[in-house]
């Protein structure tokens, strides 16, 4: 097969075959991550670039990790997102990058749809790692794969995502994902935590925990900004955790098997009990894991196709 | 003394009810005879518009310059040009500029620049309130006698309600209309396109309708209450319609306007983060725009604006919510509004009504009409002249269109200010 993408912008325009290909692809990467040799050369010669305008540790460094291991040379620009505002632009920076001839560039930013700006402009490969409440399309795909490893597959199961959808790009990409690989989408949250026209975006939708999580076979959280905790979204920390956070009493609602996902970091107390995220239902370690193969999939595959078949 | 007639044109004028073939005499910077057939005397220069079209200049109630304080923007003299390649012969120019304009002399230093630089006629709005802060009022009598044509607080939206009670009180006093926008901060918030499903894939914030109307309700509550001559400049949605004709109805004295963007273009035209539709208020549902042609079209939208906005790359190579407001519009406006008559939505002369003749009489400026007597500011026009918006014509020094690579149909080819021909190969 080929892949018919040069960049990977969002889960937006790949298509089920696409999704299939790049998780197949990351499962070859698993089994090479856990050897002991975990290197190999695909991508030896070429320059990956990180480029984060916002500051993320275990994505910058999943991303990092995951081109050593394909042999790619791999360079991390921390760009402050105040240095940026001073003066040069998003686009200056991508240029000055752009002339050094990198193979792959890996962005994070604040903004929606900086990713997709950079890649109008710049010769390489463009990897979204995040662009503001859009999409962050990587973290799609590893919560795909490990959910597909744990349940052996995608289609029918019962995936509610909770919490602050509203600002999330995480919940965006997977609700595109699991909709395009035909899972049932629940999403529970307050309503001030919910985007306008939701209900149009493939989901069902709760205001209750017990209620959203019935028979549920994934729980997946999301991250609540503290600045978002304190009276302008929600009034506060203890409510938002009595009626939203995930403990043992509600995640009782769900199947007995049902697996606690949450793309950390985690506020624990806020969005889930410590005793759940530490739990045996826990796959959060998992989820790491599997985001160094599901980043290796991805820029070997794109590769492969920016030098071998011409880009559609 | 030089007289110039214009033979065989159709001549559409809402300002006569012409709609009609025939001859325009000007003499020197008037017209003095319109319609019918004019015989030239031996020796009087006579152009043929045979199967071209002669309107009145265009009058754009709305257009945001860079001078002074961002020339690199537009300067007087290039919205000039980029006025006078789209057929508009007059423009109300905002005093959202560095310095604001507030204040008698500047008013003054632009009225000079305007003479001296412009080949189209630039008026000068001034400021409601010192530097658009929206809390002490300018010095309306003061800023009339200079030249102000009228009052608005520019792009931005007065919040305290005594403020603008006060100044639509004493604004009245002057015979002065105030035009403002409407926004509420609060609702609007961070937002930076229609608040929808569309603005929740892009990840981008939303602004709700309310946030439109809701200070709109307000205005015209006021407008009542202090009988003010108050002009709605931007309206976006069919509710700020509702709104508007409920107000008349109770005795408001009311105009407003819409600009050509949005009765051309909805939120989905946004596509992939393109900034340059990222406008103010924003592009909204095609159920709107819709809604918005209809009403134009019966009359309860009074005129048409480019609101044209000259923004530089600095502000709009950037992510979408990180881009300023605001798309160029003078050269496009005609062509635009033109569409609306080819796909039959309006008549073209409610269209030249729109964008012309009712501008002029609600700022009350000596244009938009060919009535013998009033100045010869016009433009011919050929109506179904295909041509492609191409970014390398553009004459304004801002590129900012979200018309670039359009294909439209009829196009200015002459436009005449005061007699003298600003655009046009003779």
């Amino acid at each position: 097969m080929v892949f018919p993408h040069r960049h990977l912008l969002g889960i937006n325009g790949l298509s089920e075959l696409d999704i299939s290909f790049l998780l197949d692809k990351a499962d070859l990467a698993v089994k090479l991550s856990r050897q002991r040799e975990k290197k190999t050369n695909s991508l030896r010669g070429l320059t990956q670039i990180n480029l984060f305008f916002e500051s993320s540790t275990r994505t910058q460094a999943s991303f990092e990790l995951a081109g050593k291991r394909l042999g790619a040379d791999v360079m991390n620009m921390a760009v402050g997102n105040s240095s940026v505002k001073k003066g040069e632009t998003l686009i200056d920076t991508a240029m000055t990058l752009n002339a050094m001839h990198p193979d792959i560039l890996v962005v994070r930013h604040s903004s929606a749809g900086a990713a997709a700006l950079l890649a109008q402009k710049v010769g390489c490969s463009v990897v979204n790692a995040g662009d503001g409440a859009h999409e962050h399309p990587t973290q799609a795909l590893l919560d795909a794969l490990t959910i597909r490893r744990s349940k052996g597959k995608i289609a029918r199961q019962i995936v509610a995502i909770c919490g602050d959808v509203l600002h999330s790009r995480v919940a965006r990409s997977n609700i595109m994902l699991l909709n395009a690989l035909g899972a049932r989408v629940r999403v529970v949250a307050p309503s001030t935590l919910l985007p306008t026209g939701i209900e149009q975006m493939g989901v069902e939708v709760f205001h209750d925990m017990k209620e959203g999580l019935r028979d549920a076979d994934v729980v997946m959280m999301l991250r609540l900004q503290r600045e978002r905790m304190t009276g302008s979204f929600v009034p506060s920390i203890r409510e938002y955790f009595r009626y939203f956070g995930l403990d043992a009493e509600k995640l009782a609602y769900a199947k007995p098997d049902a697996m606690v996902m949450h793309p950390g970091p985690m506020n624990r107390g806020v969005e889930i009990a410590s005793e759940i995220a530490d739990g045996p239902q826990s796959v959060i370690e998992s989820q790491v894991e599997m985001g160094v193969a599901v980043r290796m999939a991805v820029m070997e595959t794109l590769m492969l196709s920016a030098n071998g078949e011409p880009e559609l | 003394m030089s007289t110039i007639i214009l033979k065989n044109a159709r001549i559409v004028d809402p300002s006569q009810k012409i709609d009609a073939v025939g001859d325009i005499c000007i003499d020197d910077k008037n017209i003095i005879e319109c319609g019918g057939k004019i015989d030239a005397p031996q020796g009087v220069r006579q152009i043929d518009c045979s199967g071209k079209t002669v309107i009145p200049g265009l009058v754009d109630a709305r257009v945001f310059v860079g001078e002074p304080g961002a020339e690199h923007r537009e300067t007087i003299a290039s919205v000039s040009q980029a006025a006078a390649a789209g057929g508009v012969t007059s423009l109300i120019m905002m005093p959202d500029t560095s310095p604001v304009i507030d204040d008698v002399a500047l008013v003054e230093f632009v009225r000079r620049a305007a003479r001296e630089q412009a080949c189209v006629n630039i008026y000068p709005s001034a400021a409601m309130t010192k530097g658009l802060q929206g809390a002490e009022l300018t010095e309306y009598g003061l800023l009339r006698e200079a030249g102000a044509i009228m009052l608005t607080n520019g792009r931005k939206t007065i919040a305290n309600t005594l403020v603008l009670r006060r100044a639509m009180t004493y604004a009245r006093d002057f015979g002065l209309v105030v035009a403002c926008e409407t926004q509420d901060a609060y609702l609007e918030a961070q937002g930076v396109m229609n608040e929808g499903l569309f603005a929740s894939w892009l990840g981008l914030e939303g602004i709700p309708l309310e946030a439109e109307i809701i200070p709109l309700e307000r205005d015209l509550r006021i407008a009542e209450l202090t009988g003010a001559n108050y002009h709605a400049a931007k309206i976006s949605t069919a509710k700020s319609i509702d709104a508007i004709r409920s107000a008349r109805a109770r005795g408001a004295k009311v105009t407003c306007g819409i600009s050509i963007n949005h009765l051309s273009l909805n939120e989905n035209d946004i596509g992939e983060y393109r900034t340059f539709f990222r406008l103010s208020p924003p592009l909204r549902s095609e159920d709107d725009r819709r809604a918005m042609i209809a009403a134009l079209e019966n009359g309860d939208i009074d005129i048409i604006v480019s609101s044209h906005d000259p923004q530089d790359v600095d502000t709009k190579r950037l992510p979408f919510a990180d881009a300023a407001d605001g798309a160029i519009g003078l050269e496009t406006l005609l062509a635009a509004a033109l569409r609306l008559y080819h796909n039959g939505d309006i008549s073209l002369s409610r269209l030249i009504e729109a964008a012309s003749t009712r501008p002029a009489q609600i700022f009350g400026l000596d244009a938009g009409t060919l009535k013998p007597g009033s100045p010869a500011d016009l433009a011919i026009v050929d109506l179904e002249e295909p041509w492609l918006m191409s970014k390398d014509d553009i004459r304004s020094r801002s590129k900012n269109t979200p018309f670039e690579d359009a294909r439209f149909q009829g196009r200015v080819t002459h436009t005449m200010v005061a007699g003298k021909f600003v655009y046009g190969d003779l």
